[in-house]
């Protein structure tokens, strides 16, 4: 097997769990950065709406760095998914596949299931839950909780923060909560 | 001279640490100190392209690894999978040792400035929200960072899901004071 077929293939835990620990140190010691993502949807708030609110007025070009760091990852997500295309199909836990099917869910390929997320189920009730307000929960939810996973759960846990523990056990009970839970009622709309 | 350079750096730290308790925004940004600026160095704005590539890698291993996949985080939560515990786990192990390793040494910065770890403070929020973000994790099989990542793969609508989100951070914003923290 050459490299590139070797990355082309998903890559396992061992590699990729370590390769995201190892963004702590690079961004703290090429320009004392705090590993964090949602702070970014903070930023484009104070720099994109015009507004008064105390929380988005803060000199937002200081934090620029972190809008370059996420523009940087939807670029990785685009390369990664047309020149290290992974050539199979996902695969997908057989109990999950067979309770999808349930809900018409019949297409594993991509990163989201094509059939759930899509601009013709945007407009139903099933996709403004799923996009919209999904999409609402993870801004809401983050800034809330002071963090997601990378600031909280990567950055907060390495640092031996306790809130971060916290608020890392409320996130997965968040989703464990809605994946068996709410998630099937949504998905039967 | 060693302990001229002691004092020396011992200046430097202490300079250090008065920017960023003069620094009137720190308190309050401080409160959810995740990713904020902590050097006062100031560069020119393309000096960021090295933050955008380190993006670029990490977006690589989001997709390559699956971590944006929505079926990997349906799996995470219905314990059906080892996956994302693997990832996250061994990623908390690296970070541990990383953050270890730098106050151990004193490593500083490529620039020589040194590394400074914010302290968080406990507040309701990191209950109330999380539960929140949890809940819109699993719908979404994103957190914030994934989002980008899909839309970079293709998965144009999720464009509306970050236009969302961003508004959620934004009703946060205007609703804060009036929250339970």
């Amino acid at each position: 097997m050459n490299l590139l077929e070797l990355l082309k293939n998903p890559w396992p835990w061992y590699v990729a769990g370590p390769l995201i620990g190892l963004t702590v140190p690079t961004l703290l010691l090429i320009g004392n950065k705090t590993f964090g993502i949602s702070s970014s949807l903070r930023h484009i708030c104070a720099a994109c709406l015009p507004t008064k609110i105390p929380y988005f007025s803060y000199d937002w070009k200081k934090e620029a760095w972190n809008l370059f760091f996420v523009a940087g990852i939807m670029l990785g997500g685009f390369i990664a998914a047309w020149l290290l295309q992974n050539p199979n199909p996902v695969a997908v836990n057989p109990g999950l596949v067979t309770e999808l099917n349930q809900y018409g869910i019949t297409d594993f390929n991509g990163m989201v299931p094509a059939q759930l997320f899509n601009w013709e189920v945007l407009f139903s009730v099933k996709g403004l839950l799923l996009m919209v307000g999904g999409g609402f929960l993870v801004g809401f939810g983050t800034r809330y909780a002071g963090g997601c996973t990378s600031g909280h759960s990567i950055m907060g846990l390495s640092n031996l923060q306790w809130p971060s523990l916290v608020a890392t056990i409320c996130f997965m009970a968040g989703g464990f909560i809605m994946a068996n839970l709410i998630l099937p009622f949504i998905l039967k709309l | 001279m060693e302990t001229k350079t002691g004092k020396s750096e011992k200046t430097i730290e202490k300079k250090h640490q008065d920017f960023l308790a003069a620094d009137t925004d720190f308190e309050m940004r401080s409160l959810d100190a995740v990713c904020f600026n902590e050097s006062e160095l100031k560069h020119p704005w393309w000096y960021n392209f090295k933050y955008a590539f380190v993006g670029v890698l990490f977006g690589i291993v989001f997709v390559k690894a699956e971590i944006i996949s929505w079926f990997r985080i349906q799996e995470m939560f219905k314990l059906q999978s080892f996956h994302m515990y693997g990832v996250i786990g061994s990623a908390v192990v690296v970070g541990v040792i990383s953050v270890f390793i730098i106050r151990k040494f004193k490593i500083k910065t490529i620039y020589g400035e040194p590394i400074v770890f914010v302290t968080k403070n406990f507040n309701k929020g990191q209950v109330y929200g999380g539960l929140l973000f949890g809940l819109g994790w699993a719908i979404t099989g994103a957190c914030p960072g994934p989002l980008f990542a899909q839309i970079g793969t293709g998965a144009t609508v999720i464009f509306i899901t970050l236009l969302s989100a961003i508004a959620g951070t934004f009703v946060y914003g205007k609703f804060r004071e009036k929250l339970p923290h």
